[in-house]
Protein backbone atom coordinates (compact mmCIF):
# COMPACT_ATOMS: atom_id res chain seq x y z
CA UNK A 1 0.00 0.00 0.00
CA UNK A 2 2.69 2.31 0.80
CA UNK A 3 4.63 1.32 -2.12
CA UNK A 4 1.70 2.50 -4.33
CA UNK A 5 1.43 5.39 -2.39
CA UNK A 6 4.82 6.50 -2.59
CA UNK A 7 5.09 5.54 -6.53
CA UNK A 8 2.48 7.74 -7.28
CA UNK A 9 3.67 10.58 -5.44
CA UNK A 10 7.26 10.43 -7.21
CA UNK A 11 5.12 10.37 -10.45
CA UNK A 12 3.13 13.63 -9.36
CA UNK A 13 6.40 15.29 -8.12
CA UNK A 14 8.96 14.56 -11.21
CA UNK A 15 5.76 15.28 -13.77
CA UNK A 16 5.37 18.89 -11.92
CA UNK A 17 8.69 19.36 -11.33
CA UNK A 18 9.55 19.36 -14.91
CA UNK A 19 6.34 21.11 -15.90
CA UNK A 20 7.57 23.95 -13.59
CA UNK A 21 10.71 24.96 -14.93
CA UNK A 22 9.43 23.76 -18.41
CA UNK A 23 5.72 26.09 -18.61
CA UNK A 24 6.01 29.33 -20.48
CA UNK A 25 3.37 30.79 -17.98
CA UNK A 26 4.72 32.34 -15.29
CA UNK A 27 1.72 31.22 -12.83
CA UNK A 28 0.85 28.05 -13.80
CA UNK A 29 4.89 27.04 -13.01
CA UNK A 30 4.23 28.94 -9.62
CA UNK A 31 1.44 26.60 -9.38
CA UNK A 32 3.50 22.83 -10.57
CA UNK A 33 6.21 24.48 -8.13
CA UNK A 34 3.38 23.92 -4.82
CA UNK A 35 2.19 20.28 -6.35
CA UNK A 36 5.71 19.25 -5.86
CA UNK A 37 6.08 20.65 -2.21
CA UNK A 38 2.98 19.14 -1.17
CA UNK A 39 4.41 15.80 -2.56
CA UNK A 40 7.31 16.21 -0.44
CA UNK A 41 4.98 17.10 2.99
CA UNK A 42 2.90 13.30 1.82
CA UNK A 43 6.47 11.79 1.86
CA UNK A 44 7.05 13.28 5.18
CA UNK A 45 3.70 11.89 6.21
CA UNK A 46 4.69 8.61 4.77
CA UNK A 47 8.05 8.46 6.84
CA UNK A 48 5.66 9.47 10.05
CA UNK A 49 7.42 12.75 10.30
CA UNK A 50 4.13 14.58 11.12
CA UNK A 51 5.93 17.74 12.82
CA UNK A 52 7.90 18.42 9.51
CA UNK A 53 5.02 17.74 7.10
CA UNK A 54 2.82 20.40 8.63
CA UNK A 55 5.71 22.83 9.13
CA UNK A 56 6.67 21.75 4.63
CA UNK A 57 2.82 22.71 4.50
CA UNK A 58 2.56 25.58 6.42
CA UNK A 59 5.82 27.42 5.60
CA UNK A 60 6.66 26.34 1.73
CA UNK A 61 3.12 25.62 0.64
CA UNK A 62 1.34 28.42 2.35
CA UNK A 63 4.14 30.82 3.17
CA UNK A 64 6.38 30.78 0.04
CA UNK A 65 4.18 30.02 -3.02
CA UNK A 66 2.05 32.80 -1.92
CA UNK A 67 4.92 35.50 -1.61
CA UNK A 68 6.17 34.06 -5.11
CA UNK A 69 2.49 34.37 -6.29
CA UNK A 70 1.84 37.82 -5.16
CA UNK A 71 5.25 38.98 -6.81
CA UNK A 72 4.32 37.13 -9.79
CA UNK A 73 1.18 39.25 -10.05
CA UNK A 74 2.58 42.51 -8.90
CA UNK A 75 5.64 42.01 -12.03
CA UNK A 76 3.36 40.76 -14.83
CA UNK A 77 0.24 39.94 -16.90
CA UNK A 78 -0.94 36.48 -16.07
CA UNK A 79 -1.18 35.66 -19.78
CA UNK A 80 2.09 36.76 -20.73
CA UNK A 81 4.55 34.72 -22.02
CA UNK A 82 7.80 33.90 -20.90
CA UNK A 83 11.08 34.04 -23.54
CA UNK A 84 12.72 30.84 -23.24
CA UNK A 85 16.50 30.02 -23.98
CA UNK A 86 17.56 28.75 -27.56
CA UNK A 87 16.95 25.27 -28.03
CA UNK A 88 20.74 24.34 -28.73
CA UNK A 89 21.55 25.85 -25.48
CA UNK A 90 18.91 23.82 -23.51
CA UNK A 91 19.37 20.59 -25.06
CA UNK A 92 22.91 20.81 -23.97
CA UNK A 93 21.76 21.61 -20.44
CA UNK A 94 19.51 18.54 -20.18
CA UNK A 95 22.70 16.40 -21.49
CA UNK A 96 24.51 18.15 -18.70
CA UNK A 97 22.19 17.65 -15.99
CA UNK A 98 21.68 13.69 -17.14
CA UNK A 99 25.08 13.30 -16.88
CA UNK A 100 25.06 14.72 -13.63
CA UNK A 101 22.23 12.65 -12.87
CA UNK A 102 23.83 9.72 -13.86
CA UNK A 103 27.00 9.99 -11.76
CA UNK A 104 24.19 10.56 -8.91
CA UNK A 105 23.10 7.85 -9.21
CA UNK A 106 25.72 5.63 -9.56
CA UNK A 107 27.51 6.46 -6.42
CA UNK A 108 24.09 5.93 -4.82
CA UNK A 109 23.44 2.68 -5.92
CA UNK A 110 27.13 1.65 -5.46
CA UNK A 111 27.23 2.58 -2.22
CA UNK A 112 26.40 -0.08 0.74
CA UNK A 113 23.53 2.07 3.09
CA UNK A 114 23.51 0.24 6.54
CA UNK A 115 19.84 0.82 6.91
CA UNK A 116 18.35 -0.38 10.25
CA UNK A 117 15.29 -2.21 9.97
CA UNK A 118 13.98 -0.75 13.53
CA UNK A 119 11.62 1.94 13.56
CA UNK A 120 10.94 5.28 15.87
CA UNK A 121 8.27 7.31 15.73
CA UNK A 122 9.55 11.13 17.09
CA UNK A 123 7.09 12.89 18.67
CA UNK A 124 6.90 16.91 18.60
CA UNK A 125 8.04 17.07 22.46
CA UNK A 126 11.38 15.43 21.56
CA UNK A 127 12.04 17.73 18.75
CA UNK A 128 11.22 21.04 21.27
CA UNK A 129 13.56 19.54 23.42
CA UNK A 130 16.39 19.37 21.07
CA UNK A 131 15.61 22.59 19.81
CA UNK A 132 16.32 24.24 23.22
CA UNK A 133 18.47 21.52 25.00
CA UNK A 134 21.90 23.57 26.07
CA UNK A 135 23.22 19.87 26.90
CA UNK A 136 25.76 17.57 24.18
CA UNK A 137 23.50 17.42 21.06
CA UNK A 138 21.20 20.23 21.75
CA UNK A 139 20.42 22.75 19.19
CA UNK A 140 19.58 25.76 20.95
CA UNK A 141 22.67 27.64 19.21
CA UNK A 142 21.56 27.69 16.46
CA UNK A 143 17.75 28.00 16.87
CA UNK A 144 18.61 31.42 18.55
CA UNK A 145 20.85 31.77 15.40
CA UNK A 146 18.31 30.85 13.43
CA UNK A 147 15.81 33.42 14.97
CA UNK A 148 18.18 36.48 14.36
CA UNK A 149 18.37 35.25 10.85
CA UNK A 150 14.91 35.70 10.04
CA UNK A 151 14.61 39.16 11.67
CA UNK A 152 16.85 40.70 10.01
CA UNK A 153 15.73 39.23 7.08
CA UNK A 154 12.30 40.60 7.66
CA UNK A 155 13.89 44.07 8.33
CA UNK A 156 15.84 44.11 5.30
CA UNK A 157 12.66 43.03 3.17
CA UNK A 158 11.15 46.25 4.52
CA UNK A 159 14.18 47.98 3.87
CA UNK A 160 14.87 46.97 0.74
CA UNK A 161 11.07 46.86 -0.71
CA UNK A 162 10.11 49.87 0.76
CA UNK A 163 13.01 51.72 -1.57
CA UNK A 164 14.95 54.87 -0.66
CA UNK A 165 14.65 58.16 -2.64
CA UNK A 166 14.63 58.36 -5.97
CA UNK A 167 17.97 59.06 -7.81
CA UNK A 168 17.87 62.12 -10.15
CA UNK A 169 20.23 60.79 -12.68
CA UNK A 170 22.98 63.07 -13.39
CA UNK A 171 23.53 65.35 -15.97
CA UNK A 172 26.85 65.05 -18.03
CA UNK A 173 29.65 68.01 -17.62
CA UNK A 174 29.24 69.14 -21.13
CA UNK A 175 25.77 69.99 -20.71
CA UNK A 176 26.38 71.79 -17.49
CA UNK A 177 29.35 74.03 -19.33
CA UNK A 178 27.13 74.84 -21.95
CA UNK A 179 24.71 75.51 -19.61
CA UNK A 180 26.76 77.82 -17.64
CA UNK A 181 28.11 79.61 -21.44
CA UNK A 182 24.08 79.61 -22.15
CA UNK A 183 23.61 81.36 -19.16
CA UNK A 184 26.59 84.07 -19.41
CA UNK A 185 26.13 85.07 -23.23
CA UNK A 186 22.02 85.54 -21.90
CA UNK A 187 23.15 88.04 -19.05
CA UNK A 188 25.75 90.44 -21.57
CA UNK A 189 23.49 90.73 -23.61
CA UNK A 190 20.70 91.75 -21.31
CA UNK A 191 23.42 94.61 -20.14
CA UNK A 192 24.04 95.40 -23.49
CA UNK A 193 20.25 96.05 -24.08
CA UNK A 194 20.19 97.72 -20.34
CA UNK A 195 23.47 100.12 -22.06
CA UNK A 196 21.36 100.90 -25.25
CA UNK A 197 18.09 101.89 -23.25
CA UNK A 198 19.98 103.96 -20.50
CA UNK A 199 22.15 105.44 -24.38
CA UNK A 200 18.55 106.32 -26.28
CA UNK B 1 11.18 3.75 7.00
CA UNK B 2 8.60 3.51 4.43
CA UNK B 3 7.27 -0.06 4.15
CA UNK B 4 8.38 -1.95 1.06
CA UNK B 5 10.61 1.23 -0.34
CA UNK B 6 14.16 1.40 0.06
CA UNK B 7 16.14 4.32 0.19
CA UNK B 8 18.10 4.24 -3.12
CA UNK B 9 14.50 4.85 -4.82
CA UNK B 10 14.09 7.84 -2.23
CA UNK B 11 17.04 9.12 -3.21
CA UNK B 12 16.69 8.54 -6.94
CA UNK B 13 13.73 10.64 -6.82
CA UNK B 14 15.18 13.35 -4.91
CA UNK B 15 18.29 13.32 -7.43
CA UNK B 16 15.99 13.72 -10.73
CA UNK B 17 14.29 16.72 -9.05
CA UNK B 18 17.59 18.30 -7.79
CA UNK B 19 18.68 18.34 -11.57
CA UNK B 20 15.46 19.63 -13.21
CA UNK B 21 15.97 22.51 -10.95
CA UNK B 22 20.05 22.84 -12.18
CA UNK B 23 17.75 22.39 -15.13
CA UNK B 24 15.82 25.33 -14.91
CA UNK B 25 18.12 27.18 -12.89
CA UNK B 26 20.00 27.40 -16.03
CA UNK B 27 17.59 27.36 -18.86
CA UNK B 28 15.09 30.40 -16.98
CA UNK B 29 15.52 34.37 -18.31
CA UNK B 30 13.10 35.68 -15.58
CA UNK B 31 14.26 36.50 -12.39
CA UNK B 32 10.86 34.91 -10.49
CA UNK B 33 11.59 31.47 -12.51
CA UNK B 34 14.98 31.32 -11.07
CA UNK B 35 13.72 31.38 -7.62
CA UNK B 36 11.37 29.01 -8.79
CA UNK B 37 14.20 26.58 -9.83
CA UNK B 38 16.02 27.38 -6.42
CA UNK B 39 12.77 26.49 -4.33
CA UNK B 40 12.96 22.68 -6.21
CA UNK B 41 16.95 22.32 -5.57
CA UNK B 42 16.75 23.56 -1.57
CA UNK B 43 13.28 21.24 -1.50
CA UNK B 44 14.92 18.10 -2.85
CA UNK B 45 18.10 18.58 -0.42
CA UNK B 46 15.69 18.99 2.25
CA UNK B 47 14.07 15.59 1.07
CA UNK B 48 17.65 14.01 1.51
CA UNK B 49 18.10 15.16 4.91
CA UNK B 50 15.07 13.74 6.00
CA UNK B 51 15.30 10.34 4.08
CA UNK B 52 18.87 9.86 5.43
CA UNK B 53 17.75 10.71 8.99
CA UNK B 54 14.93 8.15 9.30
CA UNK B 55 16.68 5.51 7.57
CA UNK B 56 20.39 5.20 8.62
CA UNK B 57 19.84 6.76 12.08
CA UNK B 58 16.09 6.52 13.22
CA UNK B 59 16.69 7.34 16.87
CA UNK B 60 18.72 10.70 16.18
CA UNK B 61 17.02 13.84 15.18
CA UNK B 62 20.04 15.94 13.32
CA UNK B 63 18.43 15.46 9.86
CA UNK B 64 15.26 16.52 11.58
CA UNK B 65 16.36 19.82 12.53
CA UNK B 66 18.50 20.47 10.10
CA UNK B 67 15.87 20.03 7.37
CA UNK B 68 13.31 22.70 9.74
CA UNK B 69 16.84 25.36 9.52
CA UNK B 70 17.24 24.86 5.93
CA UNK B 71 13.07 25.60 5.71
CA UNK B 72 13.59 28.93 7.70
CA UNK B 73 16.75 29.78 5.53
CA UNK B 74 14.53 29.55 2.33
CA UNK B 75 12.01 31.34 3.47
CA UNK B 76 14.00 34.18 4.68
CA UNK B 77 15.72 33.61 1.16
CA UNK B 78 12.59 33.70 -0.51
CA UNK B 79 10.99 37.43 1.13
CA UNK B 80 14.68 39.22 0.51
CA UNK B 81 14.40 37.83 -2.88
CA UNK B 82 10.91 39.21 -3.71
CA UNK B 83 11.60 42.20 -2.05
CA UNK B 84 14.79 42.66 -4.74
CA UNK B 85 12.68 41.30 -7.25
CA UNK B 86 10.17 43.84 -7.08
CA UNK B 87 12.63 46.63 -6.66
CA UNK B 88 14.68 45.74 -9.63
CA UNK B 89 11.86 46.34 -11.34
CA UNK B 90 10.51 49.52 -10.25
CA UNK B 91 13.76 50.41 -11.63
CA UNK B 92 14.00 48.59 -14.74
CA UNK B 93 10.33 47.78 -15.12
CA UNK B 94 11.28 44.45 -16.23
CA UNK B 95 12.99 41.51 -14.34
CA UNK B 96 14.89 39.54 -17.45
CA UNK B 97 18.27 38.45 -16.90
CA UNK B 98 19.85 40.44 -18.90
CA UNK B 99 18.20 43.62 -18.22
CA UNK B 100 19.99 43.23 -14.67
CA UNK B 101 23.65 42.80 -15.79
CA UNK B 102 24.64 45.54 -13.96
CA UNK B 103 24.37 46.18 -10.18
CA UNK B 104 24.76 49.96 -10.45
CA UNK B 105 22.12 52.38 -10.27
Amino acid sequence: MEKVIFYILAIIMVASAIASVSNRKMLRSVVYLLFVLIGAAGLYFLMDYNFLAAIQLTVYAGGIVVLIIFSVLLIQHIEMELEVAKPARRWFTALLCLLGLSIFLATIYSHPFAVTQTSSTTTVAEIGHALLSFEKGGFILPFEVISVLLLAAMIGAIVIAKGGKEIEPKKPIEDMEFEKILKEAKIKAEEKILEKEATV
Amino acid sequence: MIPGVSITEILTLTSILFFIGVYGFITRKNLISILISVELILNSSVVNFVVINKYLYPEMLQGMVYSIFIIAVAAAETALAVAIIINVYRRLSSVEVRETETMKY
